[in-house]
């Protein structure tokens, strides 16, 4: 009560710190809010780059050889006369995963939540390390434009698909791709440093600033899975940059790592890229599990159901998802006894992935539910997690996975993971934290006809293709009419690509609702969600140093509708009523001052 | 137990990691390094066992002794850097510039030598590239038949060469700690960025230790 007393009148805020001017504030800024909305609008755009590249990947299926409409713009090494050339198509395809991957997904997650949430949530002024913060995000749009440049350079961008297994990917021979494998190459190792960099501040920042009180369980579920993810990236990216650098040079020296020719082994590849490939998959869901962990609670009135459980069960998926690397290479001419072990230990993971799934539905259970956009896309994100998580088991055992490799199914189920899980995940996050960020809410009716648009528009577009996928048809084909006995298919692949065009002209009415939101969207207020964590306990969006006193927290981050309190929630900093003991003092803003024992 | 009880025992001050945030900071990002070592070392590895034809015998391509030498080198340069951390624990800030300088020139030297050795290496046809190695073998004649293969080249330029460069970035880090004391930075009570490059220059010691007995000794 004090602590928020206190924060109101912004005194700390005025007088502690100078007016930066425009370039420290906007554009080269050390303050992680700033850093988080920078991230926020650039992959987004990113995000608008793999959409475009997956719509054109959905002409090609579900009108093959016909001119895409406005495709006479592109060159003729792309698509003469709007029809899109086979070795486009595989450049479409390697280019839209690799921007939704490691340019939308993974900072839209890490980037913008890990920046904006961490410090907020655990109590600190800032990052341990602002300027490293800094640079972490100034790499992202140099590695971005290093990709975009790859597909105006002579072959056209990279067409490995994002994979890029060798020999494919080792020398240009094979998909007459030269200069844009390079680059792509070159744009990732690059974007590595950005991951790196990110996740030594998260560690540094959680381990180390954590505001008195706030101990490891009580520290809300988002900035945990954030805690988690950060240690995925700090381990797994540099062994993907490892993988990409000898890559490099089998590309560039002529050295012969993976190259069959010199007796390199392309097997290797794909264990390297694997081994950081797993990891890398919760990079992508882990904090799409937060921001659902607090809007279920929240939005429930409910404590989150198995607090602990959440925590040890992210902790357990992190670990877990560095030994089953071997259930993506089951086809590759493993020992099958090694490839029953990886079957053991993928199927091991449903169990931390169930536990945590009950959880959401036990905090539901009996909740006080409030339908706003926000949970309505964190229930879509455990709906869809559930349909994708099921289809992972068919894949994690390998004689299903003989059959159903490489084809439509694993792109159904990767998509029910990474779109109806991390991208639902993330439009729950910001609808959810945009009166933080920006303090003003999003347009609530708006963002309901975004969701039910997108969540119809979504599974009509990746739900059959689970069909198409037991039928025989295989990914990353450019025109699957040339087997007789795919083209019975024909009219499930228009229905689809209709579908997927539908699904991102619905995105229009999200940009819309938060670009107009960002102006005329109503006043939030410091708590509009009326939420417990210490991130609601500052202005919105917060000053510069977050915290004019140093908060101090007396209770887990989900006491909503406790007994004990009058109110349906119970911030974390709010100081416990004296009881008869009488001579309590009041919270005093200094850890100093503060009594041990 | 009553409320005040409990709010009491909540109110302490959260110790975090008992470290300062730059050396914490530095051991988690060593971590990330770790890793990236390790698939270099997990790359070589697969391929030496898969290709154990591509290696000779140890010795016989690789020049161990001048090798050592260098180990031997870099380990004094630890040495030199504890000396340099000791002394600005004493406050000795004539100490810390001398053991500082003292280990900038060993890493320099090692530096140099790895370049030596890489000049001979490859002038006797030891080369990373498929189409270029040619190894004869120190001391043989230049047309001397080929030993082992290109995996062989290739790893040890990518391990050896990565190493390199994190021993050359770390003195020129050295470099530049080493005009910061110049200037008086540090003291007994400000002495952070001695301490974490330390932290580092250990690392990369280690890591060499590692490196040496793997590729040139086994």
């Amino acid at each position: 009560m004090s602590t928020t007393a206190a924060t109101e009148t912004h005194t700390g805020h005025a007088e502690g710190h100078h007016d930066l001017g425009f370039i420290r504030t906007y554009i080269f800024s050390t303050d992680h809010k700033m850093i988080a909305r920078q991230f926020l609008f650039v992959s987004l755009l990113f995000l608008l780059v793999g959409g475009i590249l997956a719509t054109m990947v959905r002409w090609q299926l579900g009108f093959p050889g016909q001119p895409m409409p406005l495709g006479g713009m592109l060159p003729d090494t792309m698509a003469p006369g709007g029809i899109i050339l086979p070795e486009f198509y595989n450049s479409l395809v390697t280019m839209h995963a690799t921007f939704m991957v490691f340019f939308a997904l993974m900072p839209l997650q890490a980037g913008v939540f890990g920046n904006l949430l961490i410090p907020l949530q655990i109590g600190a002024d800032d990052m341990a390390f602002p300027r490293l913060n800094m640079v972490s995000f100034w790499i992202l749009p140099v590695a971005g434009i290093i990709m975009l440049a790859s597909f105006f350079v002579e072959g056209g961008a990279a067409g490995a698909g994002w994979t890029s297994y060798a020999p494919l990917s080792s020398s240009g021979e094979w998909t007459g791709v030269y200069m844009g494998q390079i680059l792509w190459l070159v744009s990732l190792t690059v974007l590595g440093f950005s991951s790196i960099l990110g996740a030594v501040n998260y560690v540094t920042t959680v381990m180390n600033m954590r505001a008195p009180g706030m101990t490891w369980f009580r520290i809300p579920l988002a900035t945990w899975s954030l805690f988690v993810t950060a240690w995925l990236l700090l381990l797994a990216i540099p062994i993907l940059t490892g993988g990409l650098i000898l890559l490099t040079f089998d590309q560039t020296l002529g050295t012969a790592f993976f190259r069959p020719e010199g007796s390199g082994e392309p097997l290797l590849w794909q264990h390297i890229f694997w081994f950081f490939g797993h990891p890398e998959v919760y990079i992508l869901i882990l904090p799409a599990m937060g921001f659902t962990s607090e809007v279920i609670a929240n939005r429930s009135r409910k404590p989150i159901f198995g607090y602990h459980s959440m925590v040890i069960a992210m902790v357990a998926i992190g670990f877990l998802g560095w030994i089953v690397w071997g259930h993506h290479m089951f086809q590759s001419g493993m020992n099958p006894l090694l490839g029953m072990t990886f079957v053991v230990t993928t199927v091991v993971i449903a169990v931390p992935s169930a536990i945590k799934t009950f959880n959401w539905m036990g905090t539901l259970w009996r909740g006080n539910i409030h339908f706003d956009t926000p949970l309505l896309h964190a229930v879509a994100f455990v709906s869809l997690f559930i349909i994708g998580g099921l289809s992972g088991i068919f894949m994690a055992s390998a004689p299903v996975d003989i059959y159903i490799h490489d084809t439509y199914f694993i792109v159904a189920h990767l998509h029910y993971v990474l779109v109806g899980g991390s991208l639902f995940g993330i439009f729950a996050g910001i609808t959810y934290y945009y009166p933080k960020m920006f303090g003003r809410m999003m347009n609530e009716g708006l963002g309901k006809v975004h969701f039910f648009l997108s969540f119809l528009f979504y599974n009509m577009a990746f739900f059959p293709m689970h069909n198409l996928g037991v039928q025989g048809m295989m990914r990353r084909i450019y025109d699957p009419n040339q087997y007789e006995y795919l083209q019975g298919l024909q009219p499930m692949n228009t229905f689809i690509s209709i579908s997927v065009f539908l699904f991102a002209a619905t995105q229009v009415i999200f940009a819309f609702n938060f670009l107009w939101s960002l102006r005329a969207g109503k006043e939030a207020g410091r708590n509009p969600w009326k939420s417990n964590t210490l991130l609601w306990a500052t202005p919105s969006p917060p000053p510069h140093g977050n915290f004019p006193e140093m908060p101090i927290v007396y209770r887990g981050p989900y006491e909503y509708s406790h007994p004990d309190h009058d109110e349906d929630f119970w911030p974390q900093d709010d100081p416990p009523a004296t009881s008869g003991s009488g001579g309590q003092p009041a919270a005093s803003p200094n850890p100093e001052l503060v009594p041990g024992d | 137990m009553s409320d005040a009880a409990v709010a009491t025992m909540d109110r302490k001050p959260m110790p975090g990691m008992k470290v300062y945030n730059m050396k914490l900071g530095m051991w988690v990002f060593l971590l990330s390094e770790v890793m990236f070592f390790t698939s270099l070392i997990g790359s070589y590895i697969i391929l030496r066992f898969a290709h154990p034809d591509h290696w000779t015998d140890p010795g016989i391509v690789l020049n161990v002794p001048l090798t050592a030498l260098n180990t031997f080198f870099l380990i004094c340069s630890s040495v030199t850097m504890v000396k340099a951390f000791a002394a600005i624990q004493q406050g000795d800030q004539k100490g810390l510039k001398n053991w500082l300088l003292a280990t900038i020139l060993i890493g320099a030297a090692f530096v140099g030598i790895q370049i030596i050795e890489y000049a001979a290496l490859s002038s006797e046809g030891f080369l990373p590239m498929l189409d270029a190695y040619h190894a004869v073998g120190r001391g043989n004649p230049h047309e001397g038949p080929s030993l082992g293969g290109p995996l062989y080249g290739a790893t040890f330029y990518a391990m050896t060469g990565f190493h390199g460069a994190h021993v050359s970035i770390g003195v020129l880090c050295l470099i530049f700690v080493y005009f910061r004391a110049r200037s008086g930075a540090y003291t007994e009570e400000s002495l952070a960025g001695v301490e974490v490059i330390g932290l580092y220059w250990h690392f990369v010691d280690l890591v060499w230790i590692l490196l040496f007995t793997i590729v040139y000794l086994i």
